[in-house]
């Protein structure tokens, strides 16, 4: 099987702009992102990672693949396996039928993943295209190249325990999508995008989740430095290390814009993708502003300043939000 | 961001490695961009990584004075704390907490520690030898 490998910022994404653009349907990684509704906000302090909260600034596992699934009418086929041998035979099987196959896994167990960057992180995604002797060749969306990993490393990361177990879960395309209603599509996904940023009664996701994590930042404890400081750099790692960052995703979103405004001729997208930006560019600068914090000492912590710049972040979402739901119910141009 | 401004600070987690970022070009249009690191990300990253050394170690030098089993260490090597472990190897964490102690670590079967180093990536013999006493492991 011919396959052309193409590096992305994040996985789930990249997995599905890949696996479409392969099948003769190409489409980019944002586009892939914005039409599935991914961007998000949450803070769940209840999922600890390390006695930490989690953090999220996208939709969880899964929702980029169901979403478009569903959007584009792609007819998934997926399937979870309770043994390891009949999880590798199917895949196999499909190999054999010149399919490429989506893989759920971990990261930990995956050999070509670099020491420094392997993490109990379950619901990484990775595409299968072909296997030589004992290696599958892998097209996995963070790296650059493709790479291999044997069989026997790949079942364990394919059936690797604890939470959001992968399963051996594995997806296949089932339908090329033919030219998709993008007007409609464009609005349909937009709408769910602000709806889930800033239309939800919960406190702790979208906007109101921002302004959360700002009011949690004012009440921390001054006289807890060792923690303030594994806090605030906590709330960086979530953002940038773990996968494609708060930023990163922002900007991915501001490039679903960028692109959706050319193909509808719509001004008003354009904007929004440069304005889009610039929330990218001050999530970015509140990581360092969080940085220079910890790296400064300071012996009177002023957190209110730092909640302060989250506070004006949440502000920016929330009027972008409000513009986008507006435009999303415009009545398609005839 | 700027393509301009695409920070390449080489940072040591990236292990060589580089990221895709989205960023615009000089027209402000959207392209892909490879990026080695950024160093207020790898600040972040390594006060976390030296949290995780300082308890690995405090959990080294606890199991060398006898006072615990080596899983606490070996948990903190894997990158996992108790909850972790537990969702990872299947056992509650009670019992994962009487395994710490080196009375009944030593006592252990094959069973047990088999899972343990299937959650942990160590070697079954290695688990084994260290249920010998400290001063017969040379």
């Amino acid at each position: 099987m011919t396959f052309i490998h193409q590096q992305s910022a994040h996985c789930e994404s990249g997995v599905m702009s890949s696996l479409l653009t392969n099948a003769g349907f190409p489409i980019s990684e944002p586009m892939v992102f914005g039409l599935s509704s991914a961007l998000a906000f949450a803070y769940l302090p209840i999922v600890k990672l390390n006695g930490m909260p989690l953090i999220a600034y996208r939709m969880p596992p899964k929702h980029i693949i169901n979403t478009l699934n569903k959007r584009l009418g792609l007819n998934i086929q997926s399937q979870r396996f309770s043994q390891v041998k009949a999880g590798q035979q199917a895949l196999d099987q499909a190999l054999a039928k010149q399919q490429a196959v989506g893989l759920q896994t971990s990261v930990f167990w995956l050999p070509y993943f670099p020491a420094e960057m392997r993490f109990h992180f379950n619901a990484h995604n990775l595409l299968v295209y072909g296997k030589e002797h004992n290696n599958y060749l892998i097209s996995d969306p963070v790296f650059e190249d493709v790479v291999q990993c044997d069989v026997v490393a790949l079942n364990k990361a394919r059936f690797a325990k604890g939470a959001l177990a992968p399963k051996g879960l594995m997806y296949t395309l089932g339908n090329t999508p033919a030219e998709p209603n993008w007007p409609v599509l464009i609005r349909q996904s937009i709408k769910a995008t602000s709806r889930i940023l800033d239309g939800l009664p919960l406190p702790w996701i979208g906007v109101r989740g921002i302004f959360h994590l700002a009011k949690k930042i004012e009440q921390l404890d001054p006289s807890a430095i060792k923690y303030n400081r594994l806090y605030l750099t906590h709330i960086v790692r979530m953002q940038e290390e773990i996968g494609t960052g708060g930023a990163g995703f922002r900007f991915m979103y501001a490039s679903f814009l960028q692109e959706a405004a050319d193909k509808l001729n719509e001004a008003m997208l354009h904007d929004a993708a440069n304005k889009m930006t610039l929330i990218g560019d001050g999530w970015r600068g509140f990581a360092s502003l969080l940085v220079q914090y910890c790296k400064a000492k300071q012996a009177t912590p002023d957190f209110a300043q730092l909640a302060a710049a989250l506070r004006q972040l949440a502000q920016q979402e929330r009027e972008l939000m409000q513009q986008l739901a507006a435009w999303s119910k415009t009545p398609v141009k005839a | 961001m700027k393509l301009d401004d695409v920070p390449q600070h080489d940072s040591s987690s990236y292990g060589g490695h580089k990221k895709l970022l989205y960023v615009t070009n000089s027209n402000g249009r959207y392209t892909g961009s490879q990026s080695s690191g950024w160093d207020t990300e790898a600040f972040a990253t390594a006060l976390a990584v030296e949290a995780l050394e300082q308890q690995a170690a405090a959990a080294y030098n606890q199991w060398q004075q006898g006072h615990l089993s080596p899983l606490p260490y070996l948990m903190y090597q894997a990158r996992l704390d108790e909850t972790g472990l537990s969702q990872i190897s299947g056992f509650w964490r009670w019992r994962i907490r009487r395994h710490f102690k080196p009375t009944h670590y030593r006592r252990l079967s094959l069973r047990i520690l088999q899972r343990y180093s299937d959650a942990l990536a160590v070697p079954l013999a290695q688990l084994q030898a260290y249920q010998l006493p400290v001063s017969s492991q040379e």
